[in-house]
């Protein structure tokens, strides 16, 4: 990659009237940082990238190496390579960079006491909810446990909606019922608040797959603190059995709330706990990689293999919840280590500089539009008005007449509605 | 009765190749097993799963001939996993297929209780009525004979509690066909609590009864005897004990109402209200623990409603006795409702 951009480079040196001058590049891209794909930056080669940025010709796409996944019963894993294109790579960062703002404005309005309750953010996993969608199809299904706001965005809700439900209001997609673990999409089961129930629920997802026959596929999550429960393992064994189309995928950020996986687990090899169920470890804070993971695992499970196991491994900056500082189990050096070596967005703003696939000011940009995006949805979420009182009853029967429901006490009825 | 009004409205209606259906006795197996072979056939997505339904044709034979008939994607075997098949079977419903998901007995359900009030009862309510889950759960539920505690324990109370669950309690055939249908064609969580030992019990089938869509509506009770000195409210097999003792109580000049709840959530409170305002008098008889059971909650509600004022004595329950169920047989039989405890306390009530 280095030794074509300094081809092109000299080519174009070679071609300009006006080599590119002005100020010298950005510091972040002359420090040889070591990037978790491997690819070095240097400055010979960031100048090469300015002086193409500077003609505002972009690269229609570029390719990647990506670490090789460590795999259990299987022959083949994903590619080693893959081609992002300048398109996907814009919209993956635009999602990523959009997942991480929200999860920050949720933070922000739950100190401020306009969110209560429970709150799980996923800043720091944005690579997995956004590597996963961008391996399936809408018309896939997807479900996941409690640490769900990424994913419910992924999947097609917007930002609005979201804070709206975690604020309560009416205009939030259930209504202001549910909560920051109860929200729903299309083709997306929520949102679990129970650890490990989701599991069988996704394979009985992927069994409805299997039984009308339209070669869908079922993503199930669970973290590394739910793969202990026993219900799981059931849900491996009937899997397997019936041959159905799930892709259990376990998201280890290495912490069960606050008890490391090494305190929980005889066995920290998530991936092979399917133990019959053929298993792949991704990097999951490379986007590319868990994407091409995501293809391959739904590709096998789409020709009728049955399920098929994956492990992202992933970590989130914040504690378990908005009640957790995060800090007595772990140390701030390590969480600031992350951040600085392997944050998602970080790695996909530096590949995509540095192939010119995109422009620091163009994503800054995108910065930008993102952070409208959320304020104009925090503004929403906290003007919003709660749902109204008489609507307390609704949705506890689905197609039914209306009937009452009793209140606090006797003389306390609310109508209920289908 | 039946039989006869079934043959003057046949000859009226003059068609060819068409007779009376003659009294028909079915016993409540095979009338639950009519109910989801018709829907079944009615329905592609309906689908049963569960321990032994199929190649064994069912634990207690409830499915017999339905994996014959429609194989294995229709009728699953599964694991002893119910916790995991009870989640498998309510992801099936959300994802829109129309599970019926067979516990061996409600006891075993205790292992996958939260699968179906946390992930099928609730969800609607918490989705903001985005997320239907059309499931239904069935099996025997309490006393059998001579299976001890831990295969013993009635669930009516505990379903019952929950916002989002529908819960029905057949006594005889025509419920139990009628209900299953009404079940499986209901777009909610709808818990079925049969009885083993009503299972090979037959009953008169009523003409209504053989068509295929004969529907019980959830949350209906029926009188199954009218009467006038007292209401005696049951659900499952000891609706039979009601009307065996209002029939010793019956030659003594007490003439008992029975009614049969049929569906314990939604309650039918004003068929029981309306009773009691007429016969001032009540009894209900469960097979249930006392404590937080199924009559302990008519009770409260007869004090809200209406009727309390209409009542001339307290309000009194027949449950189960309040402990683990025995097995020595002198001791099992007394801990649950005889007609004997059923005469006791209706004479009590009535102060005869």
């Amino acid at each position: 990659m280095r030794k074509m951009l300094a081809a092109v480079s000299r080519v174009l040196s070679g071609a300009s009237q006006k080599p590119f001058a002005g100020s010298p590049p950005p510091r972040h891209l002359t420090v040889g940082r070591k990037l978790s794909s491997r690819y070095e930056v240097t400055f010979e080669s960031a100048q090469a990238s300015r002086v193409l940025v500077a003609s505002r010709n972009f690269a229609n796409d570029a390719t990647f190496e990506i670490k090789k996944c460590d795999l259990h019963r299987l022959e083949e894993g994903p590619p080693v390579t893959t081609v992002l294109t300048r398109e996907d790579g814009l919209k993956y960062y635009r999602m990523m960079q959009t997942v991480r703002r929200m999860e920050l404005k949720a933070d922000q309005l739950y100190k401020q006491k306009i969110i209560r309750g429970f709150c799980h953010l996923c800043d720091g996993q944005e690579a997995c909810c956004v590597g996963l969608e961008a391996g399936i199809n809408p018309t896939d299904h997807l479900i996941t446990a409690y640490r769900a706001h990424g994913f419910t965005f992924t999947r097609g809700l917007s930002v609005r909606e979201i804070l709206a439900e975690l604020t309560g209001r009416k205009g939030g997609c259930a209504k202001g019922k549910g909560g920051s673990m109860h929200m729903y999409a299309k083709n997306f089961y929520g949102g679990n608040g129970i650890v490990g129930a989701q599991v069988p629920l996704g394979a009985g997802i992927a069994l409805a797959c299997k039984y009308n026959g339209k070669d869908e596929v079922c993503l199930t999550l669970y973290g590394d603190g739910a793969a202990n429960q026993g219900q799981i393992f059931e849900a491996y064994n009937m899997a397997a059995l019936w041959k159905l189309p799930c892709i259990f995928i376990c998201e280890n950020n290495r912490y069960g709330m606050g008890t490391s996986v090494e305190r929980a687990a005889a066995s920290t090899d998530y991936y092979k706990r399917g133990d019959f169920i053929p298993g792949l470890r991704v990097d999951g804070m490379d986007i590319l990689c868990v994407r091409e993971a995501t293809r391959f695992a739904a590709a096998y499970c789409r020709s009728g293999k049955g399920p098929i196991l994956m492990e992202l491994q992933t970590y989130r900056y914040h504690g378990h919840s908005m009640s957790d500082p995060g800090v007595s189990y772990r140390t701030r050096e390590e969480i600031q280590e992350v951040r600085s070596k392997s944050d998602p967005i970080m790695l996909l703003k530096d590949r995509m500089v540095n192939s010119n696939l995109a422009s620091v000011e163009e994503l800054k940009e995108i910065d930008v539009e993102v952070r409208k995006e959320i304020e104009d949805a925090a503004q929403f979420a906290t003007a919003d008005p709660e749902p109204p009182l008489e609507e307390l009853g609704y949705h506890i029967y689905s197609s039914d007449p209306p009937f009452e429901v009793r209140g606090a006490n006797q003389w306390i009825k609310f109508k209920s509605v289908s | 009765m039946a039989a006869v009004s079934g043959l003057v409205s046949g000859l009226l209606k003059r068609r060819f190749h068409w007779t009376a259906p003659a009294a028909l006795q079915v016993t409540v197996r095979d009338a639950i097993n009519q109910g989801m072979d018709e829907e079944l056939e009615r329905d592609e997505k309906v689908f049963l799963l569960g321990e032994e339904v199929a190649q064994y044709d069912g634990a207690y034979k409830v499915s017999r001939g339905l994996w014959k008939k429609y194989g294995d994607k229709r009728i699953i075997d599964t694991p002893i996993s119910e916790m995991g098949f009870a989640g498998i079977a309510v992801g099936a419903a959300m994802a829109g297929l129309r599970p019926i998901c067979e516990f061996m007995t409600f006891n075993f359900s205790m292992q996958a209780i939260d699968q179906v009030i946390n992930s099928a009862a609730k969800t609607y309510y918490m989705s903001g009525g985005l997320q239907p889950v059309p499931i239904v759960f069935r099996g025997p539920n309490g006393a059998s004979a001579g299976v001890a505690a831990q295969h013993s324990q009635c669930f009516a109370a505990w379903y019952g509690h929950c916002p989002g669950l529908k819960v029905v309690s057949p006594w005889n055939s025509e419920d139990a066909k009628g209900l299953i249908k009404s079940a499986i064609r209901d777009n909610n969580p709808v818990v079925v609590l049969e009885n083993e030992l009503m299972y090979g019990v037959p009953f008169e089938f009523p003409p209504e009864a053989q068509s295929k869509d004969f529907l019980i509506p959830i949350g209906k009770a029926k009188i199954e005897r009218q009467g006038t000195h007292i209401t005696v409210v049951s659900h499952s097999r000891p609706v039979g004990h009601c009307l065996e003792a209002a029939a010793v109580l019956s030659k003594e000049g007490v003439e008992c109402e029975v009614i049969n709840m049929r569906t314990i959530r939604p309650m039918d409170m004003e068929t029981i209200e309306a009773s009691v305002m007429k016969t001032n008098h009540l009894v209900t008889v469960e097979g249930g623990w006392p404590q937080f059971g199924v009559g302990a909650e008519i009770c409260a509600r007869i004090m809200e409603g209406p009727a309390f004022n209409f009542l001339d004595a307290p309000a009194v329950r027949v449950t189960g006795a309040d402990v683990p169920m025995p097995y020595a047989k002198i001791l099992e039989d007394n801990s649950i409702p005889q007609v004997k405890d059923i005469i006791f306390a209706i004479k009590k009530t009535l102060n005869i």
